[in-house]
């Protein structure tokens, strides 16, 4: 299998259109044949990662790259950066509105998603300019 | 059991009508958090939540989770209907709560 890699945007606050560049990546690993469990992982992180562009961000994209060896999924934004990184990786914190609540975000689970669906998170962010998370899943055989 | 036969036996109203009714139901898994369902529930399971927005159908796809059951007669979305529809994704309604639900479930032989 050749590299492979797609991009797709993914815009602030719109929650219509939500979850469709986790569900177009989910669609391309199953279309590659590849094994459930990996594409439930990179689905998962996928997913999260959209979701916080949409409700903490200011816009960006998600990216997936796929090599015979893994899959990396890279989200990046354009602000507003987040300040304590520390601390936005403990479950259950979450500066979510009593709005976004409502609709069951917000339960501080989205970056410890992110990270347990990985063998390599790497997040970088610097307020004023954005966020970048990177995910990165090994390929074993027969994935 | 396929989520046809649940929906029989514990006279559940699909508003998707036939669609996803011979897929199986493996178990069921009760929450409004999202990210907390991605994070636990299981391929196959029933996902019983009184959240009733478009994003529900995204994470029943992305798990493949078998069909969404929403209690107590909430009202659910139009646009959130279509979605479950082109995905595939079966949307149940009930007048029972999500405790009777999961009671009726197991009465039926799910998760044992
Ligand atoms: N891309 C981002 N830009 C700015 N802030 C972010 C971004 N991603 C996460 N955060 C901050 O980190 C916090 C924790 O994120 P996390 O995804 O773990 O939880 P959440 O999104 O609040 O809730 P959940 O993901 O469970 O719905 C967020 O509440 C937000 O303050
Ligand atoms: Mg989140």
């Amino acid at each position: 299998m050749g590299n492979i890699s797609y991009e797709f945007p993914v815009e602030k606050d719109d929650f219509e259109r939500a979850g469709e560049a986790s569900s177009k990546i989910k669609k391309i690993l199953r279309q590659l044949g590849m094994d459930s469990g990996i594409i439930r992982r990179v689905a998962i992180g996928a997913y999260e990662a959209e979701m916080n562009l949409v409700i903490h961000s200011l816009g960006g994209t998600i990216r997936i790259d796929i090599d015979p060896k893994s899959i990396i999924i890279t989200a990046e934004d354009k602000g507003p950066g987040i300040h304590d990184i520390n601390l936005a990786m403990k479950e259950g914190y979450s500066t979510a509105t009593e709005k976004i609540r409502e609709m069951g975000f917000g339960a501080g689970m989205g970056l410890p998603n992110m990270k347990r669906c990985s063998d390599i998170f790497e997040i970088q962010s610097i307020v004023g300019k954005g966020t970048k998370i990177v995910m990165k899943m090994n390929l074993k055989d027969g994935d | 059991m396929t989520v046809g036969q649940i929906c029989e036996k514990l006279r559940l109203k699909s508003l998707t009508g036939d669609v996803g009714m011979d897929r199986e139901v493996k178990g069921a898994y009760v929450c409004d958090l999202l990210s907390w369902v991605m994070a636990h529930a299981h391929e196959g399971d029933a996902w019983i939540t009184i959240q009733t927005h478009t994003n529900i159908v995204a994470v029943a796809t992305l798990i493949e989770l078998s069909c969404i059951i929403i209690p107590e007669n909430a009202e659910i979305e139009d646009d959130t209907i279509k979605k479950a529809i082109e995905e595939g994704i079966p949307i149940l309604t009930s007048e029972q709560n999500a405790f009777m639900i999961c009671k009726n479930l197991i009465s039926i032989g799910l998760g044992s």
